[in-house]
């Protein structure tokens, strides 16, 4: 059973829409006690990231999500839910994430040229800089995802499964063990973001 | 790199996309969810849904319709058309939309562009202005075209960016329809005095219109049209393929 965190965070209809469209059976939920029995996770979001781990911690639900990872359950971060998975982010101040994969969040406008816009948003191809990932298992490099962000995933090199080059390559994806993170939004990413949360429904949990 | 985005715009009236449509294989016609479905299927990069019903019933009708768009079509949507409040954001949103384009109801209300930036993020808000030249100046017109509303537009453009527009979408009433190409000087009047991403509308005839926008402007984002779409005198995928024949970012 795939189960989607509820967690008050953006709207998730196309998410919720996208794994029907692949056939999997997906619960969309903020009950402690079905995300306890899940077999693969998703954690979504999209806003900013204080409010984001506020609530995430808050509601206890972030104490299940890691149990949960501990228990080697899958689990795929999507776009602000990518970014909760790092240790500490810094949009607007400093705020601890779930520490799941080594390294911070920082404004994309540090590393990018200065006449490059921001968010960056749109399609842009996904590249693999050390070998291709399970979760790309049905795609290729060189396809299109669909991007919007202001801010990356930083020093975290050794678990990057993607970048996207914006003027500088940006983390585009993210996996160390059972946990994996997506900066782009594959519930919009046509058939390739489909081919993704298709892979990541066939995970067997980490031994 | 980003790659430039084609868009085909669907106007949607009771539930049903006005302007016939004629593509083979298609059983419904003026079905918002097939049309769609067939443009995600052959390239389009995001679809953009105008809801021209003026009753409540109709509105209520588009809303159902969107619902069943977003839940077969896995790209951007983004929902212009009679949205005059935060409530109108969150009717759409909660569908499956990703952006909110407003037009009118920025000029009623200026407001409006702030707030649901403040809520939704600029991402979400998209300003879509109507111009056209009157005296030398570029003017912002209301009621699809009809009347002057006096706003000059690129202040008004720049006026939309400052309070959180994160796009915007630029049709020449100049151009609109004349199938000579887009308005290649307004565009670039625009895209002088913004940083977010700016979408040519208006103007397009064939597929060199967009070879010589995207070479021209370079800092234009993307290329919205309509009817030469859903008549077939532009194929996206064919569109897209010459457009990377040119050197032009495009996915294929």
């Amino acid at each position: 059973m795939v189960v989607i965190i509820d967690y008050g965070v953006g709207n998730l209809f196309s998410l919720t829409s996208s794994f029907k469209q692949i056939g999997v059976d997906v619960i969309t939920t903020g009950d402690k006690e079905i995300i306890k029995k899940a077999d693969k996770i998703i954690l979504p979001g999209v806003g900013a990231f204080e409010d984001a781990s506020e609530k995430l911690f808050s509601s206890g639900l972030a104490d299940v999500l890691l149990d949960r990872v501990k228990d080697g359950v899958p689990v795929l971060g999507i776009c602000l839910g990518m970014q909760m998975l790092f240790e500490k982010s810094f949009e607007y101040g400093e705020h601890k994430g779930l520490g799941l994969i080594k390294g911070e969040v920082r404004p994309i406008s540090e590393v990018i040229p200065k006449d490059y816009k921001i968010p960056h948003i749109g399609w842009n191809a996904l590249t693999f800089p050390n070998g291709k990932s399970e979760l790309f298992k049905y795609i290729n490099e060189g396809d299109h995802v669909y991007f919007v962000h202001s801010y990356y995933g930083a020093n975290c090199d050794e678990s990057v499964i993607a970048t996207a080059e914006y003027g500088a390559p940006l983390t585009a994806a993210v996996g160390h063990k059972n946990v994996y993170g997506c900066q782009f939004h594959p519930e919009k990413s046509g058939n390739v973001g489909l081919n993704i949360l298709k892979a990541f429904c066939e995970m067997e949990s980490y031994k | 790199m980003i790659t430039k985005r084609i868009i085909p715009c669907l106007d949607v009236k009771n539930g049903r996309v006005v302007k016939g449509v004629n593509f083979q294989g298609l059983s419904d016609v003026s079905s918002p969810v097939e049309l769609g479905k067939y443009y995600s299927d052959n390239g389009a990069d995001e679809l953009v849904f105008y809801d021209i019903t003026a009753s409540s019933e109709g509105r209520a009708l588009f809303t159902d319709i969107l619902k069943e768009v977003a839940s077969t079509i896995f790209i951007p949507l983004t929902v212009g058309g009679g949205i005059n409040t935060l409530d109108d954001f969150d009717r759409v949103l909660k569908c499956g939309a990703d952006k909110v384009s407003v037009n009118s109801g920025a000029i009623k209300n200026p407001n409006l562009i702030y707030e649901g930036a403040k809520r939704y993020g600029d991402q979400c808000v998209v300003l879509s202005v109507d111009a056209k030249r009157v005296d030398g100046k570029f003017k912002v017109f209301a009621k699809g075209g009809r009347e002057n509303t006096g706003l000059d537009a690129l202040e008004w453009i720049k006026r939309g960016v400052d309070n959180g527009a994160g796009e915007i979408v630029l049709n020449s009433i100049d151009t609109d329809g004349v199938k000579g190409g887009f308005d290649l000087e307004m565009l670039n009047a625009v895209c002088e005095i913004v940083s977010v991403p700016v979408i040519a509308s208006g103007g397009a005839g064939k597929a060199q219109d967009f070879i010589e926008l995207f070479k021209k402007l370079p800092k234009v984002d993307a290329g919205l049209a309509a009817s030469i779409f859903h008549f077939g005198e532009v194929k996206i995928n064919e569109l897209k393929k010459v457009l990377k024949d040119n050197d032009i970012l495009v996915r294929l």
